[in-house]
């Protein structure tokens, strides 16, 4: 089922007619067991489009799982998730990699090809499946990893980076192709703080620079945070990072998920006032 | 008991109708687009060329120890000339396929196992979907592609190897004539003989490769999950080819003999 190509009076797509503060992704009463275990229960939530979405929660909360689900790697038992306009809940494999072509993916650990190098990693989408000359290509992969800040680094194996570096070069192999929507997962798990914080800028870069939707899956605080607080700006041709203004912060929407149900949604502010134990346990 | 007599069976059936929806979706995925030319060159180059060594010294040293094997047991009747149509026969029609594949699977089954299973593992697999591409069409079809069209020429080059290892001892060791070895191979074999010994690796190469991609595309549970299905990808590997083997046979010898 398509809602982008459905076309309103004097032509204008449902989207253009929604215009900003559209939604770009939709889950309704979506559920997921295996076998006896329940992973999803009943999430709903809605990403509007240009905005960030900080989905928190302990391991096995589920997090994860709404990312493969969005983006039609798992099938849910119940519900409706509308992406980009695509009902993906319903959609064949086949139906679902056209839906991909709009949604980046950054990988636990990064998930980067080891036989292949950081330049054929980055292009790998439009090297495979786009009619681009090589050069032209070329051009994009060194483009997306100057943004990233590894343009050195373009013919090393992902083997010979270290590991801020290998998820650094997941975002701009999932940037490459300039989707609309990027999901994050677990981006800055095991990375030092002055690292992890290097992939912070990244997500912020993109999300306030490129207009680029967002999910960001984390259990880490410090990240969520600093992502929902800060902004990238262009001064005198440079790209700052600085502390956003209120509003700015206010974007930023904060998800907590437990046990396979959302028991928190709401901005900063929110989730540091909350009252509630569980809460103020994982906040501590 | 009973009931985990009916899990493990549940297990099993789940896992051969999983195992024949890959293999279907590979026949499927090789006849339509996109197919990915480089990986299927690179795969014929793996299997294939990457092979090559293994497979000579195994038919070398096979077709060697079979003349010399036999030799002494043709000495009791007085039929040592006929050792060439012993070697002959046996590699050709058997010997060969067969111990190219169980080599096949050994060197390549666990390394396919070992290599999607890593990759399931790190996620990069799910990469490939998320990245728009059916992780079938890049890492299976290449690979079967080249198990199904390398392991019949791996095994002419075996059987050839081996009737040289025979002829090497027949020759030097049993003192036979050379002439009167290789027309005891050409007078001991039917026209039936070349056909089974070609037309078996077809079916052998496809088992051995389609079973490893999906043991290495199942794999579960990290590191440890990579070595249990390597371990699998070739004992499976090489119970098929043994299983294989005999219903082949069975069905060219009622068809041909």
């Amino acid at each position: 089922m398509e809602l982008r190509d459905r076309e309103g009076p004097g032509g204008v797509t449902l989207e253009e007619a929604l215009g900003p503060g559209s939604p770009i992704v939709v889950f309704d009463r979506v559920k997921l067991a295996f076998d006896e275990t329940v992973v999803l229960a009943d999430i709903s939530f809605t990403l509007i489009k240009g905005r960030t979405k900080l989905m928190l929660g302990a391991s096995g909360s589920g997090k994860s799982t709404i990312l493969k689900i969005l983006l039609g790697l798992l099938r849910p038992d119940g519900g409706v998730v509308w992406v980009n306009g695509h009902r993906v809940d319903e959609l064949s494999e086949d139906q679902l990699m056209a839906v991909r072509e709009d949604i980046g993916m950054v990988f636990q650990e990064g998930a980067l090809f080891d036989s292949l190098t950081v330049a054929e990693n980055v292009g790998y989408k439009l090297y495979e499946q786009s009619d681009k000359p090589l050069d032209e290509v070329r051009r994009r992969v060194e483009e997306v990893l100057g943004f990233v800040s590894l343009g050195e680094y373009i013919d090393r194996m992902p083997s010979e980076l270290s590991g801020g570096q290998r998820r650094r070069v997941a975002i701009a192999r999932a940037m490459a192709t300039k989707p609309r929507l990027l999901l994050y997962d677990e981006p800055t798990t095991g990375l030092d703080p002055i690292t992890a914080t290097t992939v912070d800028d990244e997500i912020i870069k993109l999300r306030d620079l490129e207009n680029i939707s967002s999910i960001m899956v984390t259990h880490q605080l410090r990240d969520a945070f600093y992502v929902a607080t800060h902004t990238a700006r262009r001064q005198n041709g440079r790209i700052v990072i600085v502390p956003a203004d209120e509003a700015k912060v206010r974007e930023a929407e904060f998800m907590m998920l437990r046990d396979g149900l959302v028991v928190f949604e709401g901005d900063a502010g929110d989730l540091r006032a909350s009252e509630d134990p569980y809460l103020r346990t994982f906040l501590s | 008991m009973l009931t985990l007599l009916r899990e493990w069976l549940k297990a099993a059936l789940a896992d051969v109708q999983e195992y024949v929806i890959l293999s279907g979706r590979t026949v499927r995925s090789s006849f339509t687009r996109p197919f990915y030319f480089r990986d299927v060159v690179e795969q014929f180059d793996a299997i294939g060329v990457g092979s090559l060594t293994v497979v000579l010294l195994t038919g070398f040293f096979t077709g060697a120890v079979l003349a010399l094997q036999s030799g002494i047991t043709l000495d009791q009747f007085g039929a040592r000339p006929l050792v060439g149509r012993l070697v002959g026969a046996s590699m050709i029609k058997e010997l060969g396929p067969v111990l190219t594949a169980l080599m096949i699977t050994g060197r390549v089954g666990s390394s396919i196992a070992a290599e999607l299973g890593s990759m399931g593992v790190t996620d990069q697999i799910n990469a490939l979907r998320a990245l728009g591409t059916d992780p079938v069409r890049k890492l299976v079809v290449p690979r079967v592609l080249a198990g199904f069209f390398m392991v019949p020429v791996l095994t002419v080059i075996a059987d050839f190897v081996g009737i040289a290892g025979g002829w090497v001892i027949a020759r030097f060791q049993m003192g036979v004539a050379s002439g009167v070895y290789w027309t005891s191979i050409t007078e001991g074999l039917f026209w039936q003989d070349p056909w089974m010994g070609i037309v078996k690796p077809f079916f052998l190469g496809f088992v051995i490769v389609s079973i490893a991609c999906h043991v290495g595309l199942r794999v579960q549970g990290g590191t440890q999950g990579v070595g249990r299905a390597t371990t699998k990808a070739v004992v499976a590997g090489s119970v098929a080819v043994l299983a294989v083997d005999f219903f082949v046979t069975k069905l060219m010898v009622w068809l041909f003999y």
